[in-house]
């Protein structure tokens, strides 16, 4: 009886212990010519006898079982891919399991032939780490290169070269250092911080659970006792608090609750946070989980948030904290893996699945396809299935990310075949578009394509007709500067003295011809895009337009000037302070104290003041008069 | 700086979770089975979890083949009244009226009539869009390949070469209507994870699983328990009491108990990490014929 109750204990004890040990998900890349399914195959069995070890103390009547007296054949413990393959079924992917007493190992076994961009992206894509498998008689070669390649776009940061079949080199030093020579040369052109090697023989069992004798120059770890020990938890990241919200919980109404996976960052209780896309603010009232209320959530738990304040929040939307904010776009460079028998079509338009939040999207533009054997870049029409391309892409409603390079939770997405439903193509976000790749400039590429025929009506015809000179006015100033004003007076002045002028402002514009765009800065970029070419237009055919927009940015005024031209393009600054300007027009001022919007120049977007313009303009100045004296000297109006 | 690492059984339990809401949000009406088995257990608390303090938004359905053990139906009946869930328990009208049974059918047909086709005959009925399924990869070959979300055409089959590729926690949901998938939350667990959750989260399970003194017949090696009077007597009368428990638990005649001490939680564990044969190996319905899995799979079986 006390023998039994010693046995209980024991395996109490060795259950206690287990149950806190942690995960690792890793990848195997490389052929089963390297060794890859031996070596698995001995991980698998000989941890497995290690486990089982450690209870034969607890045995009372164990069964002696003879473990291998002659060879296994390790690779014949996996099951056969080689069939399924055979019966044209596809495996990207099979999962395996082990278990030391330190870990709980997850493997991702990839074949490593036909398909293998498909295959290795899928398996690497929640693993943490990466074994590539290498022949010691062969040392690098393509496959090796493209291997790593895949794995520094997946994020990966940690690499374990498994240079195998030492056994075939003599257990050689000096070709196992060269080997890593080689390796380390190339892979510093890749973004892999954390680089090990191990010299084994997965035949012979060197240097796979146990350390060999036979390679008495190696002074490192065998691989199960790397893979028990390597440090991962400072891949995840704990800067970012993100949460994507997946789904809200109201089981009366009095409770709201934003259930949802974090997916980056921890949170605490009384932390301030912000809803995206409303911006609005609250505080964390609580966390609440199954298990009760929490001070403190990291990712990636699954948790449910309630809130100070009532907020409408919906899934796909995202909360996160005020001083931290993930980039809200739409537009953004990404790479794509194009995953789809069917070649990418660019006039396709998408779903994208992007953490909890599912939009339209389309690929604007193709900059380069990757070569993954040679890591070259070649300009392309389309991307073909496990081609993968650097491509700009434009969503119908903007999302929420990071570069995946700094979170790959928020930094990934999917697309989606509207007809087929299938997964296409996945992706990996670099960041958003430089400001020289807007949309603006996008479309400067196809300018001559679509440039106008030439006109019957000469410039000099117009000039006569109209006693004018075409040209823009364009006034740049804070909302509520009093710009609109001006431009009103300016336009009736204008007409009755004679001179054809079309005026454009803002509202105008955006309750039509921009109605879909939003406030962001590359909304806010095309809009005034679309405005100036109106102008351009307008002004070819001899008319003067006067533009009223806050056209906050230097750049997005550089752009416009671009686009209409530059003799063509004046620029009159309304120069008003904050508080003049508030008090002028305080509608929208009110509304974003109450918080209801945001993104208003000035306030919480910068607005830069023009660094030249023709004319600068006060609230209490007789401005009507100073630019019509200015277009008189110009002889813009009158001509003659 | 601290460390935030979760434990193995945390980050199972978060990825399952997470699947288990992405499913709850993205389709019209999923639905959970429940076979009264241990990974049932655990599925049900995963989804009491993801959605506390709510009440789960889906029911559960029991595809019951009429030749499940007493002790599992009663296990099933106090449980759903316990947990205040919606409960379906859906069986083959058709096959049951004609007497469809292992004993006199076989297993092959029993499996077929019984519980393929009344699976699938549930899942039209209420037209569901997305089963719940408590599968695991490690549990048999076949399945170290399946994904979470396993898609299914209109006639509820699987097609091996037709699966979308699965990345990241990014999971897609678009499915045309009449098409539905299976979805496998602890995919990623293995059979010592469950006991061991189950361990951690003092989660009730059926008692045929713990060692007991019970009437078994030694069927060509099998062991199976004398569960009712639908058992021919010629077996009858061969029945011997022994101290048996089921490592696994299916159809009375087809699922074979083993001979066990173990009466504890810690002893099942302990008993089957010493044990070489693998869990299914108990089941007589995967030694039907070659590669059964796979073909049941395709079938609509899950």
């Amino acid at each position: 009886m006390t023998e039994d109750k010693n046995q209980l204990t024991n395996i109490q004890e060795f259950l206690d212990r287990d149950e806190k040990k942690d995960q690792l998900r890793f990848l195997t890349a490389g052929s089963v010519d390297d060794g890859k399914s031996t070596l698995i195959g001995r991980l698998l069995y000989d941890s497995k006898k290690l486990y089982e070890d450690q209870l034969d103390a607890l045995k009372r009547d164990s069964v002696k079982e003879g473990h291998a007296g002659g060879e296994i054949d390790y690779a014949l413990l996996l099951d056969g891919l080689k069939a399924e393959r055979e019966q044209g079924i596809t495996i990207d992917v099979a999962y395996r399991y082990f278990s030391t007493n330190k870990r709980k190992f997850i493997i991702a076994d990839t074949p490593g032939h036909e398909q293998y961009t498909r295959n290795m992206i899928t398996g690497g894509s929640t693993a943490n780490l990466a074994i590539i498998l290498l022949d010691a008689t062969k040392g690098v070669i393509t496959q090796t290169r493209r291997h790593t390649y895949l794995i520094s776009l997946l994020g990966i940061k940690h690499v374990l070269l498994a240079v195998n079949k030492m056994d075939l080199v003599d257990y050689s030093q000096e070709r196992f250092d060269s080997i890593c020579a080689d390796y380390r040369a190339f892979v510093t052109q890749l973004d892999i911080p954390d680089v090990d090697f191990i010299p084994i023989s997965a035949l012979n069992g060197d240097n796979v659970v146990d350390l060999s004798t036979r390679m008495p120059w190696y002074h490192g770890s065998s691989v199960l006792e790397f893979l028990e020990n390597v440090h991962v938890s400072s891949d995840n990241n704990y800067a970012d608090f993100r949460f994507p919200v997946q789904y809200v919980l109201r089981p009366d109404r009095d409770f709201r609750g934003f259930s949802g996976k974090i997916s980056s960052g921890l949170i605490r209780k009384g932390d301030p946070v912000i809803a995206l896309p409303s911006r609005k603010q609250s505080k964390v009232k609580s966390i609440i989980t199954y298990e009760g209320e929490l001070d403190k959530a990291h990712t990636p738990s699954g948790v449910t948030i309630t809130l100070e304040d009532e907020i409408d929040i919906s899934r796909g939307e995202m909360i996160v904290h005020p001083d931290n904010l993930p980039r809200t776009e739409r537009h953004f460079e990404a790479m794509l893996v194009w995953m789809n028998e069917e070649a990418l079509d660019l006039s396709t338009q998408f779903y994208i699945k992007h953490t909890t939040l599912v939009t339209r999207a389309r690929i604007d533009k193709i900059r380069y396809r990757v070569d993954v054997n040679t890591l070259e870049k070649a300009e392309v029409e389309l991307l073909k299935l496990n081609e993968i391309g650097r491509v700009i892409i434009t969503t119908t409603k903007p999302l929420f990310f990071d570069p995946y390079r700094r979170n790959r939770q928020t930094g990934s997405f999917i697309l989606i075949d509207p007809l087929t439903n299938n997964t296409v193509a996945v992706g990996m976000i670099i960041d958003k578009l430089d400001p020289k790749d807007l949309p603006s400039k996008i479309t400067l590429e196809t300018k001559q394509k679509i440039e106008r025929g030439q006109g019957l009506i000469g410039k000099s015809e117009y000039i006569r007709r109209y006693n004018q000179k075409a040209g823009t006015l364009w006034l740049t100033g804070l909302h509520g500067s009093g710009k609109n004003d001006l431009a009103y007076s300016l336009e009736k002045t204008l007409f009755d003295i004679g001179a054809t002028v079309v005026l454009i402002d803002g509202f105008t514009i955006r309750s039509g011809l921009s109605k879909e765009l939003d406030f962001s800065p590359t909304d806010r970029t095309e809009h005034l895009r679309r405005v100036a070419h109106i102008c351009k237009i307008l002004n070819s055919q001899g008319i003067i337009t006067i533009c009223s927009f806050i056209s906050p940015d230097e750049e997005i005024r550089l752009q416009v000037k671009e686009i209409i031209g530059a003799d063509l393009f004046h620029l009159i600054y309304m120069e008003s302070d904050l508080a003049f300007s508030k008090q002028n027009k305080p509608e929208l001022y009110n509304l974003f104290d109450e918080g209801k919007i945001s993104g208003l120049p000035g306030v919480d977007i910068p607005y830069e003041k023009p660094l030249d313009p023709a004319i600068t303009c006060k609230p209490d100045g007789d401005n009507v008069e100073l630019i019509t004296s200015y277009l008189a000297k110009k002889k813009i109006f009158p001509a003659t | 700086m601290e460390d935030y690492r979760l434990t193995n059984l945390r980050e199972l339990e978060a990825e399952a979770i997470h699947i288990i809401r992405e499913v709850a949000a993205e389709f019209e009406n999923p639905v959970m089975l429940y076979s009264i088995g241990k990974d049932s257990s655990v599925m049900v608390r995963l989804a009491e979890k993801a959605f506390y303090p709510a009440k789960v938004p889906f029911p559960l359905m029991h595809i019951d083949s009429k030749w499940k053990f007493r002790e599992m139906i009663n296990f099933r009946d106090n449980y759903a009244a316990e947990k205040n869930w919606d409960l379906i328990v859906h069986y083959n009208k058709e096959g049951f009226e004609k007497g469809i049974g292992p004993f006199t059918h076989g297993s092959k047909v029993h499996t077929d009539v019984m519980k393929t086709q009344a699976l699938l005959e549930g899942l039209s009925k209420y037209k569901f869009d997305a089963a719940f399924g408590g599968a695991r990869r490690d549990e048999e070959k076949s399945r170290a390949k399946e994904r979470i979300y396993s898609f299914r055409d209109q006639y509820h089959q699987w097609d091996p070469k037709n699966q979308r590729p699965e990345l990241w926690d990014n999971y897609n949901a678009r499915i045309h209507k009449g098409e539905s998938i299976r979805v496998f939350p602890i995919s990623n667990w293995t059979e010592l994870d469950v006991w061991q959750y189950i361990r951690l989260e003092k989660i009730t399970i059926v008692p045929l699983y713990f060692a007991k003194e019970r009437p078994v017949v030694n069927q060509d090696g099998t062991l199976i328990y004398v569960d009712d009077e639908r058992m021919p007597d010629e077996l009858r009368k061969r029945a011997e009491m022994k101290m048996v428990r089921f490592r696994t638990l299916g159809c009375y005649p087809l699922t074979g108990a083993i001979e066990s001490r173990a009466d504890t939680l810690e002893k099942i564990v302990e008993e089957m990490m010493l044990a070489k044969v693998s869990e299914r190996t108990t089941r007589v319905i995967d030694f039907d014929q070659e590669a059964s899995m796979e073909q049941k799979k395709r079938e609509g079986y899950f």
